[in-house]
């Protein structure tokens, strides 16, 4: 047997000074050599554990042979067959807790790059469109339709699934662009708009017909879609009614949702405002509260924008943070300063209601509480002002209530979530199924895709007439 | 290959301006027309550049799968907008957004409207007639120039009030004057529904406040996607925070927290004068 080589190719970036000044990509993909290096230390173990580790059950080991053997096309076919997002996979999915975690090479601390590597061969796709031809073939038709309400991670995945099954799909978008999440919340430094609108160019050439601007529940409810022919809906329309702290001052000017800031800067290009027409505060002082992806995307967007100093405001410590290590460690890097172990009692306005400071109390670790992590408890008289002039507020997001309030007979949890069957998505209404952030709340984008996946599945199940049930067993 | 690029896009079919910088746009968006009610609203967008902005529907045809909006010249946005003219296509046309106003048979219903919303309160005006109300209107300009759809909205109304600040035409003074009197007089008001500059809504509720009669009050925020994903609109009302995207756009015009929406909508001035000096002098001194 080969000695291991334990030695991760690391990923060539942006030099951190030069990128807080820039909205570019700040990974900026491997070289070949250094995918071929990487690509040669996977052992092609038999107990590919990193396929089990993959929401997609993407035949990972067999893509990576693909590079070793130079076969791109063969790669490109490999990872399109269970995932049609790959460009946006490889740049946003937390490998590290998942494909990467159950790699053999995980325990010796040097699991293969999987990540990197799904990117380098979306990246070669993308160059060498011409070389190849399109990867997937689509069945005859199946006379059948379906409605995918939401064009992010799930419904994209959906739509797309749905469509090479030969199935008719019209996928619904609210917005102006398809994308939702991978459009208006990443920020262009870690996953470029044209990357995903390659993506879904390439959901649009499976035949899939997309129509943007159109809020389902306003130009037609759930009930209307099922009456007017489609055979099925999937709802993938995520999290998005951001949460805020409900303490005083939260209406101030200067304090925005991170939804509102990332959409502003993102969707809207406020960065290249007055080129673009959509305004976002810059701030001198900005403050971020929370300690999520979102929250380390808002801070690194103001930094870019300009602010003099970017503060993330996190009430437990550094180890309970749910952002990814490596967004946190990114960061640290480009000087994002982190006050830990503090929390937000009120916010401080000027006169003509500008935000001008945030008081703050300590924060103590406790007892675990449901999460499994340590319960922050206020330290008495602790409290302390943050100058700020810029407040970001990124605590989260909850479902749209739009949907669940226009469709009869959907149940919905307390936290407005749709019920929905893990392994099936459907809901308890029959005809309609649903993933990713709006049944699970705020995740990740390749959850959401594997729930769509599944949801996919199971509904060509229930249009080939192989499902008679149509109601969840419960 | 189709792309997601080759998008559908939002033709004028129709231009009228009413006075000489407020202007009447007919746009064909079949999916908002099927569905339209009085009180809503569309987000548009005219470019790829351009910034998203809330505009009332004034009226829709549902046969020809149209929708009616009204709009007057105050930044950027809706000073290009006004450049457009018939067949001109419109980016992105969202809607319809927002609840519709509530229409019941209320009694006697008072719609004020101040400037250019005479465009918006006229299908609330007639919907609560059709509904049997008996609806006295009142409308306000600040001069004999800028008023419009005066016959428009007596057809839809038992009574017709005008009123102008300078005393240019029909009655001088503010819409809260008349309202005043009628809240005074033997007529019960059962209802006033207000729409206008915020300033305006402002008083016409603390006018009817002594007589605690509810006045339902249409709230203009800066918005932006105004389906209730941001949070940009958010309003206090009875001591809540309100998304009036989602939540409205019409409130309780005595429980809304005036002073806070006066400070939210002044959040971007700078931003707005720069973009528009710039516009302005790109595209020449605009009268």
């Amino acid at each position: 047997m080969p000695k291991l080589n334990l030695n991760r190719v690391p990923m060539p970036r942006q030099d951190p000074r030069v990128r807080a000044k820039n909205f570019n990509e700040v990974a900026l993909g491997y070289t070949d050599e250094q995918a071929l290096a990487e690509a040669e230390r996977c052992i092609q173990c038999p107990k590919r554990g990193c396929v089990e580790g993959c929401p997609v059950d993407i035949e990972i080991p067999a893509f990576i042979q693909a590079i070793l053997d130079g076969d791109m096309p063969e790669a490109v076919r490999v990872l399109k067959n269970k995932n049609s997002l790959p460009g946006i996979c490889g740049r946003v999915c937390p490998q590290e807790t998942q494909c990467e975690a159950t790699c053999s090479l995980a325990k010796k601390q040097a699991p293969i790059a999987i990540g990197r590597l799904e990117r380098y061969v979306a990246d070669w796709e993308q160059a060498h469109k011409d070389l190849i031809s399109s990867p997937v073939t689509i069945p005859q038709p199946t006379g059948k339709r379906v409605a995918v309400v939401g064009s992010g991670p799930a419904g994209l995945t959906a739509a797309a699934d749905l469509a090479r099954m030969g199935h008719s799909v019209t996928l619904f978008e609210a917005l102006h662009v398809a994308g939702g999440v991978l459009m208006y919340g990443i920020p262009q430094f870690r996953l470029p708009e044209e990357i995903v609108q390659t993506e879904v160019d390439y959901v649009v050439s499976l035949g899939v017909e997309l129509k943007l601007d159109s809020v389902i529940g306003k130009i037609d409810t759930v009930d209307e879609l099922l009456a007017s022919g489609y055979d099925a809906i999937f709802l993938g329309t995520g999290a998005g009614l951001p949460m805020f702290m409900n303490i005083p001052g939260e209406n101030l000017n200067g304090v925005y949702s991170a939804n509102e800031f990332l959409t502003r800067v993102n969707l809207m290009r406020a960065y290249r405002f007055p080129e673009y027409d959509t305004p976002v505060k810059v701030g001198k002082n900005v403050a971020v509260i929370g300690g999520g992806n979102v929250a380390m995307d808002s801070a690194r967007c103001a930094l870019r924008l300009g602010a003099d100093e970017v503060t993330i405001v996190y009430r437990r410590s550094e180890a309970e943070m749910p952002a990814r290590r490596e967004e946190v460690e990114n960061a640290m890097e480009e000087g994002i300063q982190f006050k830990l172990l503090t929390n937000p009692k009120r916010f401080i306005g000027n006169e003509e209601n500008w935000v001008t400071g945030m008081e703050c109390y300590e924060m103590e670790l406790g007892e675990p509480d449901d999460s499994g992590r340590r319960r922050p408890i206020p330290k008495q008289g602790s409290e302390f002002i943050i100058e700020t002039d810029v407040v970001v507020v990124a605590l989260g997001t909850t479902p749209n209530p739009l949907i669940a309030a226009t469709t009869e007979g959907l149940e919905t949890t307390r936290w407005g979530t749709v019920v929905a069957d893990e392994e099936t998505g459907r809901t308890v209404k029959p005809g309609v199924w649903a993933g990713g952030d709006i049944v699970t709340g705020a995740a990740t984008v390749i959850s959401a895709m594997g729930a769509a996946k599944r949801a996919a599945a199971d509904i060509n199940n229930y249009l080939k007439g192989e499902t008679s049930p149509e109601r969840l067993a419960s | 290959m189709r792309s997601a690029r080759d998008r559908q896009l939002y033709k004028i079919l129709f231009k009228q301006d009413l006075v000489p910088n407020i202007h009447l746009f007919k746009i064909a968006a079949p999916s908002v027309a099927r569905k339209a009610q009085a009180g809503q609203f569309v987000v548009i967008r005219i470019d790829e550049k351009g910034e998203r902005i809330p505009l009332t529907i004034a009226d829709w045809d549902r046969d020809e799968g149209s929708i009616t909006i009204v709009f007057m010249e105050v930044g950027t946005t809706t000073h290009r907008l006004a450049l457009l003219g018939t067949s001109d296509p419109i980016a992105d046309f969202i809607g319809p957004l927002g609840l519709p106003t509530h229409i019941d048979k209320f009694g006697t219903v008072v719609c004020v409207a101040g400037g250019f919303a005479v465009a918006t309160i006229m299908p609330i005006a007639r919907a609560m007639r059709q509904k049997g109300n008996r609806v006295i209107s009142i409308m306000g300009a600040r001069n004999k120039d800028l008023l419009f759809w005066e016959d428009e909205l007596r057809r839809v109304s038992d009574e017709l009030i005008v009123t102008t600040d300078d005393g240019s035409y029909a009655r001088r003074g503010l819409v809260t004057e008349p309202l005043k009197e009628l809240l005074e007089s033997d007529n019960k008001i059962d209802r006033v529904v207000a729409i206008g500059p915020s300033i305006m809504m402002k008083f016409c509720a603390e006018t009817t406040r002594p007589f605690g009669v509810r006045t339902i009050v249409s709230l203009n925020p800066i918005m932006v996607d105004g389906t209730g994903m941001c949070g940009c609109c958010r309003v206090s009302v009875g001591g809540a925070t309100r998304f009036a995207c989602v939540d409205g756009p019409d409130f309780d015009g005595h429980e809304v927290d005036w002073d806070l929406l006066f400070a939210r909508q002044r959040i971007y001035l700078d931003e707005e004068k720069c973009s528009f000096d710039q516009w302005q002098s790109e595209h020449g001194a605009v009268s």
